[in-house]
């Protein structure tokens, strides 16, 4: 049975004024597109099937890049490089004569070349990768300049390759034995790759693996604290955009039928990198949109301008470069959101089938075992000591605040038990292992899962998305799992997990809200329910009641005790004493990063040291 | 390979090394305080030689045109902006350098005999052209978007490269133009002969460092920009604000980019888009230095320009391969240290 | 808790006028319709637990944060109020987090302060130095330190320092005793009484509400982005609502303090 969950039972007048519009499906938007592709050669002149044909090259090269760029946060300048090297592999092995026995069958056919491109091309990628990616912000897309310049380079200058003439001759490729050698045969097959790749990575996104490679940009930290391995979803990336560029120069290659150097040299990969932030880097459509743009614009200056200004200058490049600025000045997010909102169309929620089998669930310890336990631990920052000497445990079934004022070492003491930082001196066992010198994926397995003090989501994804990223590790489906849709009925487990989370924590009429949307007490609320998700055996929180209004701390309240009447350990980082005494079994206080009192908060509330500390001041 | 022929090469590679060492700088300032990576660097080199070439021509240099027409535009901007805050003598100041300074100088350059005014005058004319470029660039182009990430960022400096190199051809035509050199003096050193340029270039370049770290030790704007480095916040509340830094660092870049093509024109033919490579260049060594450091990204301008006179001997074919894959063993140290995983903006 | 109809009547004079100030974050009001006044040579102190919106009230007021709503300074209405003019006119603030020049030597830090000043000609920082040093002789023995490797209480005393050399009509403090030791906190106050003597006026947002009230004249009490309370900081520290909120306990729901 699959219910569809109504967005919002009680439309707020936002949400109502969204739905007003009539909106068109989308089926219809994409038929009437798909036709459109398919009529088009035989009503158009060459002239413009051939500009299509190099749209739908760019494009492809371009979706690369709203993967790694626009999604992902990487940028590369090099595309044009991996260009080449698809177009190089299949234009050397083609055509030539001497090959060796071992090889000389790849070269039959140019479905074999494009085998053995991908393959080349993503062992290069992999490399490239490894070296640059794990590099922090400006290092890629400067290393991806030289290696797309040194490729460059060594097309031009090997003569096996036909130095800067270039290699001709290329067969046409032959599809259920017709040869595709004229511009509208090779026009179907160009957008079909196209589609075909615009679905896989329409389909990757919307996955396991998607919203681990949607967290890239701007939630790392958060993305290894729910154990995704956000390198590898670096690397995954990397080689899918790589392998579009790669396909691209193999078809370009075979429509040509001849290639030289020019086309793949840092120019051209700095043009790929303009489509895809000008149609829209974030959206798997402002691939197209972006190279249409790009390339009608720059057919059309260089036919219009000269007539204008006479042809004594290049300005086009003049013209087209200041255009773009413009472009970012009025459109940061590209050209494909504002067509997106001139074209009105629907978007239907994500269904949850409530018929899904639950994900597995760990058994939670019996109740009084211990969980977590710091002993003497000591943490310094040069001369300064954040935390000195401090132990505490935590058991299965109880909740344990850490409180003290700003300042005392709460945070570093925090960032010791969760294992983001390592103890100078002293160590933190969890289940009786020690949390030192395993990363956040590993601890995040072993069944800790945690909030942050500054609130660490994506802001432009569904409530329910991000809740969803919880349940990364209690999923194993991949990426081209993922990208043929082989991943639905784990992907329906996640999310029915996700909502059974979300309606737990009382965010059910937010479910497929942007979560940027939330109020910053509703947001804190979410990342409870991402933490559950991931159905952990101990939940670490910093400051979860922080900005709650009084009735959401209640209610807050009332889930932790829900839990901990489950068997769920619980630690809490916090402010408020309101909150905290009301529903904490013991209490821990700090200052000036030792241990000044612990107990039950009936003994704490009275605890002189504990008074002097947070009236401290002026007497 | 004998010992003469190093000699030389080494020559060659150190003079080099000075220029990519003082854009290497440059860069690393203009991202330190920015955030912006300035592709364009090396067209301001290629606009400083070849406005000078157009002036030991005879002609009006085009680039002139293009000061005056930014010029209005930040006028137009900033004075009108002025005026209706009932701001007067801000935009009475606006207005003179941006308006009648450009003017001012295009009138010197049409009434003056430019060609056979001494070559010192003739490069002091053309960093009075070039370099108020590098403000007016950022004002127009960069302050509007300043707060956005460093990709957008990016892709306004590669859009303005392509811009500015279709400006070069417009301005300078596709010939290549060599200066003369500023001293046709030339000294023995045991067997070496060094060329009267190449001393200039060594000698500019090490006053022009020498001049930039006091600045940035000693005055109050050269520590404003430092501190604008360390701590934007900081230095915003300050009263440093972003846009003064900005075009602060702007002026210095432009000025470097100016002179460093006033320098290698003798020494190298330079054609309208040749700046972009050689910016490039200043790149590697930037890196090297991790787009932090200053002194190392200056060993690294020595070590790209050494590397690109040898391999030009060894294996000229394969130059360029050569220099911008001595970035990879660079990025493999950096990634071998880079150990956890840290938030990008 | 409900809107006191109280204003603040010690200020004739208003140095600082703040009126239905509002601040968005995307779709969330983090700061909702708050209005304040701080008068000539007063100390008016904010407080509120965390994240009620008191260090993004600062941010708007000093232009750093985009706002609505109505900010005199000095006389003179901002429409948008923007950092650089604020500090030219004489507004300083001290942030939450120090934002000091971590490699760069006291004496620099502290020059820099005098930035805007020696823009507009006003070139007599050798000077304020001298005094700044007066007032934290610890600064003059630290002078050629990297700020960056000084202690928690000399930061704070440098980032205050850096904000005198401004020579501020209006000094905003965000969190000045946050995580320090009770001493330097009693120290920082006995600084920011002193500061009030010599004729600046200071808007004082603090964690610490009972040293906060004892030094302040007047205060505002803000809660989830909203001016919940306000009076004589005198009144206000007998208030019953703040004493079980904010500075005693024992009350009926064992509140006992809310910061």
């Amino acid at each position: 049975m699959t219910v569809r969950l109504p967005a919002d039972p009680v439309p707020s007048d936002a949400s109502a004024a969204r739905r007003r519009p009539a909106l068109l499906s989308s089926r219809l938007v994409l038929g009437v597109f798909l036709v459109l592709l398919l009529v088009v050669p035989a009503i158009l002149s060459p002239y413009y099937v051939t500009l299509l044909n190099y749209i739908g090259l760019y494009a492809m090269v371009a979706l690369g890049l709203v993967l790694l760029t626009g999604v992902g946060g990487l940028t590369s300048f090099g595309q044009a490089a991996f260009v080449g090297l698809g177009a190089y592999t299949t234009a050397a092995l083609t055509t030539a004569t001497d090959l060796p026995a071992w090889l000389a069958w790849v070269g039959a056919s140019p479905w074999l070349t494009l085998v053995a491109g991908l393959l080349i091309t993503a062992a290069v990628a992999v490399v490239l990768g490894s070296l640059t990616l794990k590099l922090s912000g400006h290092f890629l897309p400067l290393g991806t300049i030289a290696w797309g310049i040194s490729l460059y380079f060594l097309f031009g200058t090997m003569q096996s390759l036909g130095g800067h003439t270039g290699i001709s001759g290329i067969p046409p490729i032959t599809l259920f034995g017709r040869a595709l050698d004229d511009g509208r045969e090779i026009y179907y097959l160009i957008w079909a790759f196209l589609l075909v790749a615009m679905l896989t990575t329409h389909n990757l996104l919307d996955s396991r693996e998607g919203r681990a490679i949607r967290a890239l940009k701007g939630g790392r930290v958060m993305a290894e604290a729910m154990g995704v391995d956000t390198a590898r979803a670096r690397m995954v990336i990397f080689v899918i955009a790589a392998l579009l560029a790669c396909a691209s120069g193999w078809l370009y290659a075979h429509m040509q039928r001849f290639v030289n150097p020019t086309p793949f040299g840092v120019h051209i990969g700095i043009e790929y990198l303009f489509m895809a932030v000008i149609g829209g880097a974030g959206y798997v459509w402002g691939a197209i949109v972006g190279a249409s743009v790009i390339t009608v614009l720059k057919q059309w200056l260089q036919d219009l301008l000269p007539q204008l200004l006479g042809s004594s200058g290049n300005f086009e490049m003049i013209v087209f470069g200041v255009l773009m600025v413009l472009v970012l000045h009025r459109a940061r997010e590209g050209v494909w959101p504002i067509l997106k909102k001139l074209v009105p169309v629907r978007t239907a929620p994500k269904t949850i089938d409530t018929a899904a089998e639950p994900l597995p669930r760990r058994t939670l310890p019996a109740a009084g075992e211990r969980i977590l336990e710091a002993k003497n631990v000591t943490r310094k920052f040069g001369g300064l000591v954040a935390n000195d000497n401090m132990s505490l445990e935590v058991r299965a079934g109880e909740i344990l605040a850490l409180i003290g004022p700003n300042g005392a070492g709460k945070s570093t003491m925090f960032n010791q038990l969760s294992g983001v930082d390592t103890p100078t001196s002293g160590e933190v066992l969890f289940l009786g292992k020690p949390v030192a010198g395993h990363n956040s994926r590993e601890i995040a397995r072993m069944g800790m899962s945690r909030t942050f003090q500054h609130v660490k989501l994506l802001p432009t994804m569904t409530v329910l998305e991000n809740v969803a990223i919880g349940a990364h590790l209690r999923s194993d489906k991949g990426v081209l799992s993922a990208a043929w849709r082989l991943d639905r009925a784990e992907e329906a487990r996640i999310l029915k997990e996700a909502a059974r989370q979300i309606e737990r924590v009382g965010l059910q009429d937010h479910m497929f809200d942007e979560a940027g949307s939330l109020a910053l007490g509703q947001q804190r609320i979410l990342e409870i329910a991402r933490a559950l998700c991931a159905d952990p055996c101990l939940l670490l929180l910093d400051e979860p009641a922080a900005g709650l209004r009084f009735k959401e701390k209640a209610a807050l309240s009332e889930l932790l005790r829900k839990l901990r009447a489950e068997g769920m350990a619980t630690l809490i980082v916090e402010h408020d004493m309101d909150f905290v005494m009301g529903l904490v079994d013991r209490v821990v206080v700090m200052e000036f990063g030792h241990k000044i009192a612990e107990g039950l908060p009936d003994e704490i509330q009275n605890n002189p040291a504990v008074l002097e500390a947070y009236l401290g001041g002026v007497d | 390979m004998d010992m003469s022929i190093a000699l030389i090469l080494g020559q060659d590679g150190i003079t080099n090394g000075a220029i990519y060492a003082l854009l290497a700088l440059a860069l690393v300032l203009v991202f330190a305080v920015t955030r912006v990576i300035f592709i364009q660097q090396g067209e301001f080199v290629a606009y400083g030689a070849l406005t000078l070439a157009m002036m030991q021509a005879g002609t009006v240099p085009a680039t002139v045109w293009l000061l005056v027409a930014m010029g209005v535009l930040v006028t137009v901007f900033d004075a009108g902006a002025a005026l209706r805050a009932g701001r007067h003598r801000r935009a009475a100041a606006v207005a003179g350098w941006n308006l009648i300074y450009p003017l001012a100088l295009a009138a010197i350059m049409a009434m003056l005999p430019v060609a056979s005014l001494p070559l010192l005058v003739q490069v002091f004319l053309t960093l009075a052209i070039v370099v108020p470029m590098g403000p007016q660039m950022y004002r127009l182009m960069y302050q509007p978007v300043a707060s956005a990430p460093v990709l957008i960022l990016l892709i306004v400096s590669v859009a303005l490269h392509i811009a500015m190199v279709g400006l070069g051809l417009l301005f300078f035509g596709a010939e290549g133009q060599r200066t003369p050199a500023f001293s046709d003096a030339s000294f023995e050193l045991g067997t070496l002969m060094v060329s009267g340029q190449t001393v200039w270039v060594l000698v500019v370049s090490a006053l022009l460092i020498g001049a930039l770290y006091q600045f940035f030790e000693r005055t109050l704007y050269g520590k404003a920009l430092r501190a604008t480095a360390i701590n934007r916040v900081g230095a915003q509340l300050m009263g440093i604000s972003p846009a003064l830094a900005g075009k602060l660092t702007f002026f210095l870049a432009a000025f470097i980019g100016a002179l460093s093509g006033v320098l290698i024109a003798p020494i190298t033919t330079i054609y309208y888009d040749t700046g972009f490579l050689i910016a490039l260049k200043g790149f590697v060594a930037a890196i090297i230095g991790g787009l932090a450091s200053y002194p190392i990204a200056a060993l690294g301008a020595l070590l790209v320009g050494l590397l690109e006179s040898f391999s030009s001997f060894w294996a000229s074919a394969y130059k360029e391969v050569i220099v911008f894959t001595l970035i990879i063993p660079v990025l493999l140290w950096r990634s071998l240290n880079t150990g956890h995983v840290e938030e990008e903006e | 808790m409900t809107q006191t109809p109280q204003t603040n009547a010690g200020a004739n004079n208003p140095v600082l006028e703040i009126k239905d100030l509002c601040v968005s974050y995307g779709k969330v009001e983090a700061l909702t319709n708050a209005s304040l006044t701080v008068g000539e040579g007063q100390i008016v102190t904010v407080i509120g637990p965390n994240g009620a919106g008191k260090t993004t009230m600062l941010s708007a007021i000093m232009g750093v944060l985009g706002s609505k709503g109505r900010v005199a300074f000095d006389g003179t209405l901002e429409v948008v109020p923007e950092v650089e003019r604020m500090v030219a006119r004489g507004m300083n603030l001290v942030p939450e987090k120090r934002e000091l020049f971590g490699e760069m030597s006291v004496e620099d830090n502290l020059v820099l302060g005098a930035f805007q000043r020696y823009r507009m000609g006003k070139r007599d920082h050798k000077q304020t130095l001298e005094e700044v040093y007066a007032l934290f002789p610890r600064l003059k023995e630290r002078r050629d330190q990297a700020a960056g490797t000084m202690s928690g209480g000399e930061r704070q005393m440098l980032a205050v320092g850096r904000a005198l050399m401004a020579k501020p009509k209006l000094l905003m403090l965000d969190e000045p005793s946050l995580g320090l030791a009770p001493l330097i906190v009693r120290e920082i106050f006995r600084i920011i009484a002193e500061l009030r003597r010599r004729g600046v006026s200071i808007l004082l947002v603090e964690q610490n509400a009972r040293a906060a009230l004892q030094v302040a004249d007047y205060a505002y009490v803000l809660e989830t982005g909203q001016i919940a309370m306000e009076g004589p900081a005198h009144e206000l520290a007998d208030d019953p609502r703040v004493i079980e909120a904010y500075l005693g306990f024992g009350g009926k729901h064992q509140a006992m303090l809310s910061t």
